[in-house]
C-alpha cells in the first residue's frame, strides 16, 4: 500500500470539519466540566449530609461507568424517557459530566488547601458565606488548579472519538466515512492520529506556560 | 445589667471530651480595655474565638450589648441563632489574628475596603477615602497598592488592625497580635495599639504575652489557668502583688524568661 497525497489533499477539508467538531465538544464540554465540577464539589461541602452523601454517590456512579455507557444511555435511551438531545448536545453533556467527576476532586482539593485563617477572617469580617466562597476563597483556590484542570481538558480531547458512537460527525467519523466509501484507511487514520497529535503537541507547551503563571507564589 | 457590653455567664466550651472553658463568667464594661494572660493552653484564645463566633458553646450564654450572641428569640422561645442573628451580632466585632490573615490575592487597600463595600454597602470612593485615613492612622499610607506579600510581618498585621477597624466595631479582639514578628517589629503594633486605646472608646479585649505592654495597656488584667478566671484585678495589683500562688508562679516564670513586668 502506497501513501497517496492526491487522496490526502481530497479528504482534508472533510476531515478538517470533523477537527472542528471534536474541538467545538473539547470547549463545550470542558466548560460543563469545569461548572459542574465546581458544582459537585461544592455541594459535596454542603451543611446538609442528604444533599453531601447524595452528590458523592451520583459522582461515584458516573465516575465508576464507562464513558461510553453513559454517552449510549444519554443519546438511545434519554429519548425513551421523552428527553430528546442532539447528538452533540449528548456528547457534550457526557463529556461534561463524565470529566466534572475528575475536576470535582481537583476543585475539591484546591479548596481544601485554601487556610483556614482565610474562612475565619471573612467571618471576622462579617462576609456572608456566598461573599466568601465568591471574594475569598474561589480565587485564592482556583489559579493552582489550571494546570490540573486543563490536564483532564486535554485528556477529555483525546477521548472525543467515542462520540461518533452516538452519530456526532466529529473528526473521527468523518475519517471513518471517507475511509469506509474509499476502501482506504492508510491516510484518513493516519490523518487522524496526527490532527490529534498536532493539537496535543500544542497543547504541552499552553500547559507548562498556565504552571508557570499559576504556580503558588504564597 | 446595663452598665456590660459583654456578658458571659457561665460559659462551657468542649473539644469532644476535653472541656476547655468551665462556667466562665465575667463581663466587660464599655470602653474597657481587657488584657486576658495565662499559661498556654489556658483558653484565652478560644474566648475570642467564641465572642467572635468562629467556635460554638456547650453550655451558658453571651450576651453582647444585652443581645443573647448565640440565641435568638422566636415565637417567645429561645431558639440557636440562625445566620441573619449572628450576621447582625458580628457587625459589633472585630477581631486581629496572630497570623494576620489578610487576603493574599488582594492589594492593601483593596483588603481594607473589601467588607465595608460587601457587608455594609459603602460606595467605593468613600470606602476607599476611610481605608487612606486609616492607613494613614496605622502609618502605612505609602503601601496601599502593596501586596501583603511584599510586606513584613508588623506592616501586615497593622494593615490586619486598620481591616478590622474599617469595619467600624464597638469590640476589638487582639489575639497575640505580635507574638508571630520578629522582636525588632513587635513596637511598631503595639504603638498602633497604644493609640488605640488612649484615642477611642472602643472595648478592647487582649490575649498576650507582652506583660510590660498589658500592665500598660488594661484597665483591668484576668488571669486564666485551665479554662477558668484564677484571679483578675487593675494591672497594678495583679502584675505586683499577685494573691493567687498560681499567678505568682506564672509570673515568675515570665519574668525568669528575661521579660519585664
Ligand atoms: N480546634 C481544636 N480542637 C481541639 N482542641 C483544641 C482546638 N483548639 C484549641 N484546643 C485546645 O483547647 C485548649 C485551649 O486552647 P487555646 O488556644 O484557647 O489556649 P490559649 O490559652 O490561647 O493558649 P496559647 O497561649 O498557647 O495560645 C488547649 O488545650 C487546646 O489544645
Ligand atoms: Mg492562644
Amino acid at each position: 500500500m502506497e501513501w497517496d497525497w492526491e487522496f490526502v489533499r481530497e479528504i482534508m477539508p472533510t476531515l478538517l470539519d470533523g477537527l472542528r467538531i471534536t474541538l467545538l465538544a473539547t470547549l463545550l464540554g470542558s466548560m460543563l466540566a469545569a461548572a459542574a465540577g465546581l458544582g459537585f464539589a461544592l455541594l459535596r461541602r454542603s451543611k446538609s449530609r442528604a444533599v453531601a452523601r447524595t452528590t458523592g454517590f451520583v459522582v461515584e456512579f458516573i465516575r465508576g461507568t464507562p464513558l461510553l455507557v453513559q454517552l449510549y444511555f444519554l443519546f438511545y435511551v434519554l429519548p425513551e424517557l421523552g428527553v430528546l438531545l442532539s447528538p452533540l448536545t449528548a456528547g457534550v453533556v457526557g463529556l461534561g459530566l463524565h470529566y466534572a467527576t475528575y475536576t470535582s476532586e481537583v476543585f475539591r482539593a484546591g479548596i481544601d488547601n485554601t487556610p483556614r485563617g482565610q474562612w475565619e477572617a471573612a467571618k471576622a469580617c462579617n462576609l456572608t458565606p456566598y461573599q466568601t466562597w465568591r471574594h475569598i476563597i474561589l480565587p485564592q483556590a482556583i489559579p493552582p488548579m489550571i494546570p490540573a484542570l486543563a490536564n483532564y481538558f486535554v485528556a477529555m480531547f483525546k477521548e472525543t472519538p467515542l462520540l461518533s458512537a452516538i452519530t456526532v460527525i466529529e473528526l473521527m467519523s468523518e475519517a471513518r466515512s471517507v475511509a469506509n466509501s474509499n476502501y482506504r484507511y492508510l491516510e484518513p487514520m493516519t490523518l487522524v492520529g496526527v490532527l490529534f497529535l498536532c493539537i496535543s503537541l500544542i497543547a504541552v507547551p499552553a500547559l507548562h506556560l498556565l504552571e508557570r503563571r499559576f504556580r503558588p507564589t504564597r | 445589667m446595663t452598665d456590660t457590653i459583654i456578658d458571659i455567664d457561665c460559659v462551657t466550651k468542649r473539644y469532644g471530651s476535653h472541656t476547655v472553658l468551665k462556667d466562665l463568667c465575667f463581663s466587660v464594661r464599655p470602653g474597657e480595655k481587657l488584657a486576658l494572660i495565662g499559661p498556654s493552653g489556658s483558653g484565652k484564645t478560644t474566648i475570642l474565638r467564641t465572642l467572635m463566633t468562629l467556635e460554638t458553646i456547650e453550655g451558658g450564654t453571651i450576651r453582647i450589648d444585652g443581645e443573647n450572641l448565640f440565641q435568638m428569640e422566636r415565637n417567645g422561645r429561645l431558639v440557636p441563632a440562625d445566620e441573619a442573628h449572628l450576621h447582625r451580632m458580628r457587625t459589633k466585632i472585630g477581631m486581629v489574628f496572630q497570623l494576620f490573615n489578610l487576603f493574599p490575592h488582594k492589594c492593601v487597600l483593596d483588603n481594607i475596603t473589601l467588607a465595608p463595600m460587601l457587608t455594609k454597602g459603602v460606595k467605593k470612593a468613600d470606602a476607599e477615602r476611610r481605608a487612606m485615613e486609616l492607613l494613614d492612622l496605622v502609618g502605612l499610607a505609602d503601601k496601599a497598592r502593596a501586596m501583603p506579600a511584599q510586606l513584613s510581618g508588623g506592616q501586615k498585621q497593622r494593615v490586619a488592625i486598620a481591616r478590622a477597624l474599617a469595619l467600624q466595631p464597638r469590640i476589638m479582639l487582639f489575639d497575640e497580635v505580635t507574638s508571630a514578628l520578629d522582636p525588632e517589629l513587635v513596637e511598631e503594633v503595639l504603638s498602633v495599639m497604644r493609640m488605640l486605646g488612649s484615642t477611642t472608646d472602643m472595648t478592647m479585649l487582649l490575649v498576650t504575652h507582652e506583660m510590660s505592654f498589658a500592665h500598660d495597656f488594661a484597665d483591668r488584667v484576668l488571669f486564666f489557668d485551665r479554662g477558668r478566671i484564677v484571679e483578675e484585678g487593675p494591672p497594678d495589683v495583679l502584675f505586683t502583688n499577685p494573691s493567687h500562688e498560681r499567678t505568682q508562679t506564672f509570673l515568675k516564670k515570665i519574668i525568669a524568661a528575661g521579660q519585664r513586668i
